[in-house]
């Protein structure tokens, strides 16, 4: 039986691509067969994130409409053994993803993976609940802004209401709170909420803190999920979601202010 | 400005703002979300009526339902406005 993980978080540009790409890659390296599928039909970009954008053939669309089978369409990562990329469709039709046709592809990856991590798209349409409505777990992304957020609030209450486990009545979804774009020196001046602040209005576990961080945009540059290049701090932050993930613990590390030499002498 | 005003005004970070200011939305969208459906149709239209005798302002009325022990209470809360 696989388990199905949705990166989900309401507010667009928060970082669910980058968290998706990166979760993906990370239980992949881990040893688990993984599949990661773009929600987000119409603006693919999870295939670049992950660096296979000239390998697209077939989307989830072709799937779901019969034009190509799962293996056709599924893009093996040639990185990282035990990766599979389902690209979205690039079609502007906002009905092509069906709920027929999302389970069954669901259930034929299930198949042969332990993961299916689903990238969900911004907002709470279509796409977006469908992207939840078969989780197992949530990992919802969230910035330490205000509207990102309250958004991540409205996506709980969808995820404990809108969801096949709610539905059906069984163990509800899985939420883990992953708190990305964070800058311990803007929390330390008081310009920004804190780990703290965010795990008290949304109460639910933290998996990880993802510092702001230029490795982001360099791995997104070259196609590589960010947790490949392990000398970089959000690399490594999302080294510990993962092991979190499979149950390791590790202490939250890129929380606190990095001291600049000044510090140093100043805050002793 | 008082000595302790001069430590109230220093906490006040934008991030603590930030902070108040979302627990106050989101537990009321919290409590819009778990109550009934027919809450803020039922809000809308005690509104209404609150307006044929007041001018109060379009967030003056709340309704929500409180859970006590067995019981479910309806709490109805009107803010009048302040009197010149
Ligand atoms: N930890 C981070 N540090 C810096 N930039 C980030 C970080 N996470 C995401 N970004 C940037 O934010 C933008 C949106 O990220 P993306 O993963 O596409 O978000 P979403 O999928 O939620 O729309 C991208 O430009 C990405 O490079
Ligand atoms: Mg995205």
């Amino acid at each position: 039986m696989a388990r199905i993980v949705v990166v989900t978080s309401g507010k667009g540009g928060v970082g669910k691509t980058t968290t998706s790409a990166a979760f993906a890659a990370g239980l992949a390296r881990a040893g688990h067969r993984t599949a990661v599928v773009d929600f987000d039909v119409g603006l693919r970009n999870l295939d670049l994130i992950m660096g296979c954008e000239r390998r697209v053939v077939y989307d989830f669309v072709n799937v779901i409409n019969g034009e190509a089978n799962l293996n056709q369409a599924l893009i093996r990562d040639k990185r990282t053994q035990g990766l599979s990329i389902l690209p979205a469709s690039q079609t502007r039709d906002k009905d092509a993803l069906t709920f027929e046709g999302v389970q069954a592809v669901l259930e034929g990856l299930a198949e042969d993976h332990d993961y299916i991590v689903c990238d969900s798209p911004a907002g709470i349409e279509r796409g977006a609940h469908l992207a939840m409505y078969f989780a197992d777990d949530a990992l919802v992304v969230t910035n330490p802004e205000v509207s990102s957020v309250r958004d991540s609030d409205r996506v709980l209450g969808l995820l404990s209401s809108k969801t096949r486990r709610a539905e059906q009545g069984e163990d509800p979804v899985q939420e883990h709170l992953i708190i990305t774009r964070y800058v311990p020196e803007r929390v330390g001046k008081g310009e920004m909420l804190s780990v703290e602040d965010v795990g008290e209005i949304l109460s639910i576990d933290l998996l990880g803190v993802i510092p702001e961080s230029s490795a982001v945009l360099n791995a997104s540059n070259s196609g590589v999920p960010v947790i490949l290049e392990e000398q970089t701090d959000a690399g490594q932050a999302y080294d510990d979601v993962v092991a979190r993930y499979l149950g390791q613990q590790r202490e939250h590390r890129f929380i606190t202010e990095k001291k600049g030499l000044f510090g140093r002498l100043f805050k002793g | 400005m008082g000595f302790l005003d001069y430590f109230r005004a220093e906490k006040k970070t934008s991030a603590s703002l930030a902070k108040e200011r979302l627990q106050v939305i989101v537990a009321r969208e919290r409590g819009a979300r778990s109550g009934p459906d027919y809450l803020p149709a039922l809000q809308a239209d005690i509104l209404d009526v609150i307006r044929r005798y007041v001018a109060v302002d379009e967030d003056a009325v709340r309704v929500q339902v409180e859970r006590e022990g067995e019981y479910e209470v309806l709490e109805l809360n009107v803010v009048l406005p302040d009197e010149d």
